[in-house]
């Protein structure tokens, strides 16, 4: 019974979302505002009619009920709770189900904290959102119905796969979709913006807390995906360019150059048409990226015809979602009113260089994942494209936005002086200097990149500091540091920390690529290992026993100098409800990197083969993340961007920072 | 007024310029990478064969790893296993730890190249990432051999 009410729950949704997206315009047209106070009720009932279809699927996973046939495909009764629950979004189905909840979930707050923006473009926006939400409905009910019963009702199920089950995991699709998600709000604003055919830089306000929030989720989704393949997959690395990886860095490229040009559209009027043209762009790679990872458009070419109603279906909403928005831009955009001036140097030209470049890398990286696609759907040789592509790619491009990065903060708006930014930020070129001789130079030229990436990371390291610096009148007035740090805006200590985790994150890329230490050995017990200068004993390995599957877990010792300083439990599980290995990797973060071990299977005698590492200054990649994610939440909570804040208070505070 | 015409022309037509520049730049970068080692073939054993590969050069091999094939060696690191699309084997060793999802029976994806024996030693072998993706190219393009093996003998 519980599944017949989500099932219909999601029909009632469709309805209504149908509604959503065609009432609003209709009351636009005719200047009918109750027609258009509509929209903001219909949207909490697509919300409703979400959640209800999907608490129905999550019940059933929960309570085990294998007569439902997404239950028992991806689901088993021994499995941890925490798993019964992530089981929901694990899969093709679910994860559609929570592409939808959090359509609406998004769309809701909208209308829930948009109460500032009026009537009219409210309702324009919600629709677009409706709209949106109907596609993905009709997707679900007709292609991809996660409550088709099951019959005969088996027993148990057939359990869900091993390497899902992690906390990492559990966590990482919910936060993506988050992110995928709250860039359509983006995509909706500019859609609604082209149709009214004014963009404004009250519009780029409204706009920028939502693209922001959908960064700082994506940032923290694709930290959890790279942190989960470095501990869970046991072979140290953290990215590897795959196209499931790929998928989901390109929205993320899309949207920090989004994130930045809206300051331009909010800050001076300027660049408003390239600002809309992200924002849709943006929305596109993040609905491409979760059909081509969930569809199996990647996996194989051949899986379009396994489904080809699936694949006929993604194609054509892909086609009209990303063709019709951009035809839309194509035609309205030349009519947008014509942009503020500015001059070569300004603050403005920094953050165009950064969206080119940025664009230009999510451009090749788009390149790099499709054209072995294509070349295998037009008949050619079946062909992979490597991690030096995607790395050669970023190192080119990337490097010039880490020098413009030092600068851009330092340039005035409109017109900007490159000397006496340059003058200022000499002590960061020394230190960047001075960390690439030393590094080159020791090593007769076989460490020059490490050397190069090295001094990029403390350049840009330093130059952020001195920026604050200079910010806080430091070294001018040193006094009035405390009561500055006060009156600086949030929203620039969210860019400094934003930007001070770049570098911390091109830290730990650096240091680790270059200096890790990896051995792979066979040991007996009590036998030890020298690695890195520290010695890893293993004292043995015991069976044990988890609530679905059974492992074996080594026991080692770090010893440096002679004393004992940490312990590692790696373990190498076998999962029974499907029988299937997973390496959990033992990791023990120390002040100077990662201490690393996995084991591996027995080798007789014994013995057991091992593998171990040390990972110098790894942990800096997450650090360096959640600096960035830090400063996200900083620029959030600015006063000024706040929507909901009283108008008397904002306007002060705006007229404070102009 | 018409001052400000012109420099917003000018204005225009140089972020346009910087960007066509970017753009040329990109394509030339993919064009040179694609060149180079970063590009690997992929290839499952019946076209290792046909297309007569050197030893030595890098390719990416896929197939079915064939069951009874899994040997260890000695020094307990390094294994060898025969990968097949059931037209046509190749035997592959490898040294290091496999990949959780490494089994007899089952697609896999090695990078590597050809000794001069004809043994593809491989450097890298690929996990599976999860349940809905598999590494492009594991499953033989001849499915049909593989499930009917006593008609594909006729051919």
């Amino acid at each position: 019974m519980i599944p017949e009410i989500g099932h219909f729950a999601l029909a009632v949704a469709l309805m209504l979302a149908l509604v959503g997206a065609i009432v609003p315009h209709v009351g636009i047209a005719r200047g009918d505002a109750r027609l258009m106070g509509l929209a903001d009720r219909v949207i909490y009932g697509q919300f409703l009619m979400a959640l209800i279809a999907f608490g129905a699927l999550t019940y059933a996973y929960v309570i085990s009920d294998f007569s439902v046939l997404n239950v028992a495909a991806n689901s088993h009764t021994a499995k941890p709770m925490l798993y019964k629950i992530s089981g929901v979004w694990g899969n093709h189905e679910g994860s559609l189900m929570l592409w939808v909840l959090t359509l609406t979930l998004f769309a809701s707050a909208v209308a829930w904290r948009g109460k500032e923006l009026p009537l009219r473009f409210r309702s324009r926006v919600l629709a677009v959102q409706s709209a949106l939400i109907v596609g993905f409905l009709i997707f679900i009910l007709f292609t991809s119905n996660p409550f088709l019963r099951l019959d005969p009702v088996p027993v148990e199920g057939n359990g869900l796969n091993p390497l899902l089950q992690d906390p990492g995991l559990a966590f990482h699709p919910p936060m993506l979709y988050l992110g995928y998600v709250g860039l359509s709000i983006a995509f909706s604003f500019a859609v609604a913006a082209l149709i009214e055919g004014e963009v404004t830089p009250l519009w780029a306000r409204w706009v920028r807390p939502w693209t922001l929030s959908a960064w700082m989720l994506l940032t923290g989704g694709l930290v959890l995906g790279s942190w989960w393949a470095y501990y869970e997959l046991g072979w140290g690395g953290w990215w590897f360019w795959d196209p499931v990886e790929n998928a989901a860095f390109m929205p993320w490229l899309i949207a920090s150059a989004l994130l930045h040009s809206s300051i331009v559209v909010e800050k001076r009027d300027a660049l408003k048409s390239w600002t809309i043209l992200l924002a849709i762009i943006a929305f596109s790679f993040s609905l491409f990226g979760t059909f081509m990872v969930r569809s199996g458009v990647i996996t194989s070419v051949h899986s379009f015809a396994n489904d080809p109603e699936r694949g006929l279906y993604i194609l054509g909403f892909l086609a009209v979602v990303v063709g019709g928005s951009l035809s839309l831009y194509a035609w309205r955009a030349p009519k947008l009113s014509p942009s503020g001036l500015f001059g070569m140097v300004s603050r403005e030209s920094a953050l165009v260089l950064n969206n080119i470049l940025l664009s230009t890398f999510a451009a090749v990286v788009l390149v790099g994942t499709l054209y072995p696609m294509m070349l295998e759907a037009t008949g050619g040789a079946q062909i992979t494209v490597g991690p030096p592509f995607f790395e050669f790619a970023a190192i080119v491009l990337m490097s010039p936005l880490i020098v413009a990065l030092g600068f851009g903060p330092l340039l005035a708006w409109k017109r900007g002086r490159i000397g006496r930014a340059g003058q200022m930020l000499i002590p960061a070129l020394i230190v960047a200097l001075v960390a690439f001789l030393a590094v080159a130079w020791d090593s007769a030229g076989g460490l020059l990149m490490t050397g190069f990436g090295l001094g990029l990371a403390l350049w840009l390291i330093v130059s952020v500091f001195l920026e604050l610096f200079e910010r806080l009148q430091l070294f001018k007035k040193p006094e009035k540091v405390l009561s500055r740090m006060k009156a600086l805006p949030r929203a620039t200590w969210g860019m400094s920390f934003a930007h001070l985790g770049i570098g911390v994150i091109l830290l730990g890329i650096t240091v680790s690529e270059a200096w890790t230490t990896e051995k792979l050995l066979i040991m007996a017990p009590g036998e030890q290992a020298e690695v890195a200068g520290f010695s890893f004993r293993l004292h043995g390995v015991e069976p044990v026993a988890g609530p679905n599957y059974t492992a074996i877990r080594g026991h080692f010792t770090v010893a440096e100098d002679g004393q004992v300083f940490n312990q590692l439990f790696p373990e190498d599980r076998v999962y029974t409800d499907q029988v299937m290995n997973t390496t959990e990797a033992a990791i023990a973060p120390i002040w100077t990197g990662d201490l690393y071990a996995v084991i591996g299977e027995s080798a007789g005698e014994g013995k057991w083969s091992v593998r171990l590492y040390f990972k110098p200054f790894i942990s800096f990649l997450w650090l360096g993340a959640t600096f960035m994610i830090v400063g996200g939440v900083f620029s959030l909570t600015d006063r000024r961007k706040r929507i909901g804040a009283p108008k008397g208070k904002r306007s002060k505070s705006a007229a404070g920072a102009a | 007024m018409s001052k400000g015409l012109k420099s917003r022309k000018k204005q225009r037509l140089i972020v346009l310029s910087t960007a066509v520049a970017a753009l040329v730049g990109a394509v030339l970068l993919v064009l040179f990478a694609l060149g180079g080692d970063s590009l690997s073939l992929f290839l499952q054993p019946s076209s290792v064969l046909e297309k007569k590969i050197q030893a030595g050069q890098r390719f990416r091999l896929g197939g079915l790893v064939q069951d009874g094939s899994f040997k260890k060696l000695e020094d307990g690191l390094t294994y060898k296993f025969v990968v097949t699309d059931c037209a046509a084997d190749i035997p592959v060793q490898f040294k290091g730890l496999l990949p959780d999802l490494f089994r007899e029976g089952q697609g896999v994806v090695t990078e590597g190249a050809l000794d001069a024996t004809g043994i593809f030693m491989a450097d890298t072998v690929l996990a599976k990432h999860d349940e809905n993706y598999t590494p492009k190219g594991t499953m033989p393009k001849n499915v049909e051999a593989c499930e009917h093996p006593e008609k594909a003998a006729g051919y």
